[in-house]
């Protein structure tokens, strides 16, 4: 049997009110974000010592995501699991939903946005960002052309080209995600080139989390039957990868804390940086990983939904956490001008300094959460990307036929 | 193929859109031949309080925004300080007497031209618009 | 409801209709018709520069350095900052978000509590990391060793106040009025201490050098670190001179006696 893709059906008050309710969210983000652009940086939370703020861990949440999600369409086409074919034209739609959104997010956050062409006609050859732009408009660009590929009849025969790109662009995007961090060299949170392979690993986990949320929210608002089969793969696979980006991240800090020149850093982190502290144990590691992993490690079948569903919540939730101690405790950290030496200026050079997100800049990142839902609504509703049954029975008959097929 | 319903709507849409443009164009020719009750004031040339400009004036009103353009990169870039085409200059010459600046009033020469050809200006935001040595430039002191 | 198969033998749709055609070559033209302009506008971004940087200007064969003296520095003396301020319109508030150039650091030795004052600006390195990440290289570096912000191009993403290892560069968060007409500075920009190049460029020393020089503390000397004769590279011969955070190789053109 086949399985045949359709648009969401609309029309319902559901709907309507989820539409409704991205609008007022898109609204807010945008009255924040005209409200920055007038008065300038000075009315958010950011300064001289917090340069990049909250927008850019939504941001780089979302950056993480996308090619995370992309994952289920990886394993599909590239990996020939046919168990994902069904949801593959979702996690492409994801993916390019949440790059987009992420690099808008950031193009927004720029002192001076009117300029963003300049970084188009200027290219800089060592700049992380420089790459970031191409990198990130040609993910979509072969994400875009994957889809394609696959939903327009006839043109299957070019999936394994485009999925392949995009499997490419996708480690190459990550990676400079990764380096945008990894590659500097002044400050003792960063300067590592870990940071690369970790958020690849993180956006593996952040990205299957975030693919589950929505493939559980479309199919249950719309009465498509999943089924436990496709969901205890999706449970394995998310323990899988809440492992490997738990093992990046636990070497990331056992070599910082190794290296004695970091090792005031990882303290603060790890034991006295109050929030950062906080957040590091309660939200990244308690909240984003162990939980999610008991959760799913030997799941009832009864509880599978409900545990897979809590999981992801709590890894999207782990992964803001996790973001905002990288990059905020990274900078709340002075920098180490004079190794052995208490140092005091002006410029807040020697100290610990405190940051508090303003209301704009969560005006920022609901602009771009709004966006990400606005984007995927109504995309599965203009365009046929969820299949009609997810459930035990169809998924069986179409792994029979594709075997069939092949053999 | 669209029902018939929306095609009906489609022309209809159509047509008064044409007939929008039909009403508006020779109204807004109409004014602007007139000149005199046009919305935007008329450019005001004021004099400059030097001699002569660096070039004479129907070059720079084409191609001022040119040197403006490339001198900059050789000047912040190259380190190039010609003396001849240096922003600090124009506007040393070219400040209103009354304002001091270039940009207060919008009478003031960069103003006046750019309010009636509508092209904002970006250059004030950082470069100053007033000429060092002006009584206003003084008082800014902190 | 439109449905779409996804099966693996996606069975002839037949050949693309007329309309799907039409499609297709519009989507050709008008991809085609967007970037055309954006390769004539990449052209030209390439050609300008190279006009007019034969005639004088800054050349390789000098490089601008500073010698700070930091055993001249008196705790709480701030002439050097006091002049930068004043030379180039800042606002000399001391404020989170307020822009500081050139600022004065205390240390102090945990082990024996031996006190030093010395002042911190833009080193101006021949490796600068903040030249590396910009993203539309709007930080450079002249060909006389100065690290400048071409405000003309920077978009304001803060990459380079986060990549600076010596917390140099400082971003404008609000309007500004009244600036310099020698020193160009607006919101949404980076910026940071230019060696005050509109002074250099004159044959004068950096204000904060002329102000330390004027009040008899010698603490700073300014000068050109390729020329052998000049005092600063004859000093740094014979001294034994040092970089702050000298082990990331950045080569600065600011150097420190004393630290």
């Amino acid at each position: 049997m086949n399985i045949v893709l359709h648009k969401l059906q609309g029309g319902s008050r559901g709907h309507h009110q989820l539409l409704a309710g991205l609008g007022l969210m898109l609204a807010l983000g945008v009255s924040a974000l005209l409200y920055i652009e007038h008065y300038g940086h000075i009315v958010t939370g950011m300064n001289n010592q917090f340069v990049w703020g909250l927008p850019d861990v939504f941001s780089i949440f979302l950056m993480l995501s996308g090619p995370g999600t992309l994952s289920i369409a990886l394993l599909a086409s590239v990996f020939g699991k046919v168990e994902y074919e069904p949801v593959a034209p979702l996690s492409g739609l994801l993916a390019i939903a949440l790059v987009f959104t992420g690099l808008m997010l950031l193009m927004l956050d720029l002192g001076r946005p009117d300029r963003a062409s300049q970084a188009m006609l200027h290219f800089n050859p060592k700049s992380v960002l420089s790459w970031n732009l191409y990198l990130y408009s040609g993910f979509m660009g072969f994400v875009g052309a994957y889809l394609w590929s696959l939903m327009e009849p006839g043109m299957r025969r070019f999936t394994p080209w485009a999925i392949g790109l995009a499997f490419a662009w996708r480690i190459g995007l990550t990676t400079g995600t990764g380096s945008i961090y990894g590659f500097q060299v002044a400050r003792q949170g960063f300067d590592s080139a870990i940071f690369a392979p970790m958020y690849i690993a993180l956006s593996l986990s952040y990205g299957l989390a975030v693919f589950v949320l929505v493939l559980l929210l479309a199919c249950r608002s719309n009465g498509i039957p999943l089924g436990d089969a496709l969901l205890a793969r999706l449970a394995r696979l998310q323990v899988i990868f809440i492992g490997v980006a738990l093992y990046f991240v636990l070497i990331h800090h056992m070599t910082n804390y190794y290296f004695t020149r970091n090792r005031d850093f990882e303290r603060f982190i790890l034991f006295d940086g109050g929030i950062y502290t906080n957040l590091f144990w309660f939200g990244q590691m308690l909240l984003g990983t162990i939980v999610p992993f008991a959760l799913l490690a030997r799941p009832p079948l009864a509880q599978l939904r409900a545990r897979i569903a809590a999981s992801a919540a709590l890894i999207v939730l782990g992964a803001f956490a996790q973001l905002y101690v990288t990059i905020l405790g990274g900078q709340a950290q002075p920098l180490p001008l004079f190794p052995g030496h208490q140092v005091s200026s002006s410029f807040f050079d020697g100290i610990v300094n405190s940051y508090t997100p303003s209301l704009s800049e969560w005006g920022l990142g609901v602009l771009g959460l709004a966006l990400v839902g606005l984007i995927v609504t109504l995309a599965l509703k203009l365009i046929a990307f969820l299949p009609q049954r997810l459930d035990d029975a169809a998924l069986q008959k179409y792994r029979a036929k594709h075997a069939l097929a092949a053999s | 193929m669209a029902g018939r319903s929306t095609q009906r709507l489609f022309i209809v849409s159509m047509l008064c859109w044409l007939a929008a443009l039909l009403a508006v164009i020779p109204a807004a020719w109409a004014q602007a031949a007139q000149g005199s009750s046009s919305r935007v004031p008329q450019p005001v040339i004021e004099t400059a309080r030097g001699g002569e400009c660096v070039a004479d004036p129907s070059f720079m009103r084409r191609n001022h925004m040119k040197l403006l353009m490339h001198q900059r990169d050789d000047t912040l870039r190259g380190g190039i300080r010609t003396g001849k085409y240096s922003l600090k200059a124009c506007i040393a010459c070219h400040a209103s007497q009354r304002s001091q600046s270039v940009t207060a009033e919008p009478s003031n020469f960069c103003q006046s031209c750019h309010n009636y050809a509508a092209v904002k200006i970006d250059c004030f935001e950082c470069h100053a618009n007033k000429p060092a040595d002006s009584t206003a430039m003084q008082q800014d002191k902190p | 409801m439109k449905s779409q198969n996804l099966t693996p033998h996606g069975d002839a749709a037949g050949t693309p209709s007329g309309r799907r055609g039409f499609l297709a070559i519009a989507a050709v033209g008008m991809t085609g018709i967007l970037l055309a302009p954006g390769v004539r506008l990449i052209e030209i971004a390439q050609a300008a520069p190279a006009a007019g940087t034969t005639s004088a200007g800054a050349i390789a064969k000098v490089r601008w350095g500073m010698l700070i003296d930091s055993n001249q520095c008196r705790s709480g003396c701030t002439d050097c900052v006091n002049a930068c301020n004043s030379e180039n319109g800042l606002s000399g508030g001391t404020l989170p978000t307020d822009s500081q150039w050139i600022r004065k650091i205390e240390i102090k030795d945990v082990r024996n509590g031996k006190t030093q004052s010395l002042p911190m600006m833009c080193q101006h390195c021949a490796e600068p990391p903040c030249v590396d990440v910009c993203p539309t290289g709007a930080s450079f570096k002249r060909a006389d060793g100065i690290v400048l912000v071409d405000r003309h191009r920077c978009i304001g993403c803060r990459y380079c106040l986060m990549a600076c290892p010596y917390k140099a560069r400082s971003f404008v968060h609000e309007p500004l009025t009244h600036q310099k007409p020698d020193v160009p500075r607006g919101m949404g920009t980076a910026e940071a201490c230019n060696l005050c190049v509109h002074r250099v460029d004159r044959g004068e020393a950096p204000a904060c050098v002329a102000a330390c020089a004027a009040a008899g503390h010698a603490a700073m000397l300014f000068g050109d670190l390729n020329d052998p004769a000049s005092e600063i590279a004859k000093r740094i011969a014979s001294y034994s001179t040092r970089q702050i955070r000298e082990n990331l190789n950045l080569d600065t053109g600011v150097r420190y006696i004393g630290i």
